[in-house]
């Protein structure tokens, strides 16, 4: 990843310094009209937190039954991105809705299972901060319950009746809208693997530094 | 004309001014009448200007939060870097130097 962090670094650079101009090309949507450009930052954050999310769990079930703690470290820095990618979602969604919808925000069922998803993952890095001894295992268990979640919040919108539009949107994307999208999305994913890759090489840093003294006492 | 007729004609006249009067009424009141708020939503675009949402600062208010944040947290896990290898460059002085001081 060392190798591959420059380069994916200047493409990633790229890409969001081309985004504006193919978010500003983009045709307007008819019924929603400007406000509907919110949508190449609003879903490419939640496609970015629900891989976050997925990441964690995976990691965190490695490191309960395999009790590795490069797993946990995986899952640590894959928790912090979960919350700040839900957080750009969170915020950028009644943004658009406010305007889409005449409301901040409504407790149906996609919001509140996005927002609950998104306070498990605040709950697991508290625990991991506030915790103590031993709130390594317990917070795994809660990033379980978290990707547990994503399914949940990604269907919510096909099974429940919710203001919030289908999934089935992105796919029946027409090509100039869906080539900035693409596109926004491709960034996201991109700065995401930049910022694990950041934050793992600071849980390794962490750990070696608690290695030293430990030595260091001994 | 007898007086029966004559009383039938004057109670004729009176009912149709009464009607008119009526109808007038009515028609007025109708006029001074707020129009009738039409069921369920009512399309944005349909809505009067001052009650319409500006999209723009909405919008630029979405990126503005989403790029604070992506160089927030960027910030933040500099800082964090520069601690943990201040701190080991600290630690491993003092291992160099021949245990804790």
């Amino acid at each position: 990843m060392k190798k591959l962090f420059t380069p994916l670094l200047v493409i990633v650079a790229a890409m969001f310094a081309y985004a504006p101009l193919a978010i500003h090309r983009a045709p307007y949507e008819s019924t929603m009209g400007l406000v509907q450009k919110i949508f190449y930052f609003h879903v490419p954050s939640w496609i970015v937190m629900f891989g976050a999310a997925c990441i964690c769990g995976v990691a965190s079930a490695i490191f309960i039954f395999a009790r590795r703690k490069s797993a946990d470290r995986v899952a640590v820095a894959a928790a912090e991105l979960t919350v700040l990618f839900g957080l750009i979602g969170l915020i950028t969604g009644p943004l658009w809705g406010r305007k889409a919808w005449g409301v901040w925000w409504q407790w149906d069922a996609r919001l509140t299972s996005a927002l609950v998803m998104w306070l498990i993952f605040v709950a697991y890095l508290l625990l991991r901060k506030y915790g103590g001894a031993g709130s390594e295992k317990l917070s795994a268990v809660l990033a379980l319950f978290g990707m547990a979640n994503v399914p949940f919040v990604y269907w919510s919108v096909n099974v429940w009746r919710t203001v919030h539009p289908k999934t089935t949107v992105v796919m029946s994307l027409q090509p100039a809208m869906g080539r900035p999208f693409l596109l926004c999305s491709l960034a996201f994913v991109g700065l995401f693997a930049l910022m694990l890759a950041a934050r793992i090489q600071l849980e390794h840093r962490r750990a070696e530094l608690d290695d030293l003294y430990l030595s260091v006492e001994d | 004309m007898s007086n029966m007729q004559r009383h039938t004609g004057k109670k004729k006249w009176l009912g149709m001014a009464a009607l008119l009067c009526s109808v007038f009424v009515i028609v007025g009141a109708a006029r001074e009448q707020p129009p009738a708020p039409p069921d369920g939503f009512v399309p944005a675009d349909s809505l009067p200007t001052q009650e319409q949402l500006p999209a723009a600062p909405l919008l630029i208010g979405a990126y503005a939060v989403a790029w604070v944040a992506v160089f927030g947290y960027m910030w933040s896990i500099w800082q964090r870097i520069g601690r943990v290898e201040q701190d080991l460059a600290e630690v491993s002085r003092r291992v160099a130097a021949g245990g804790p001081r």
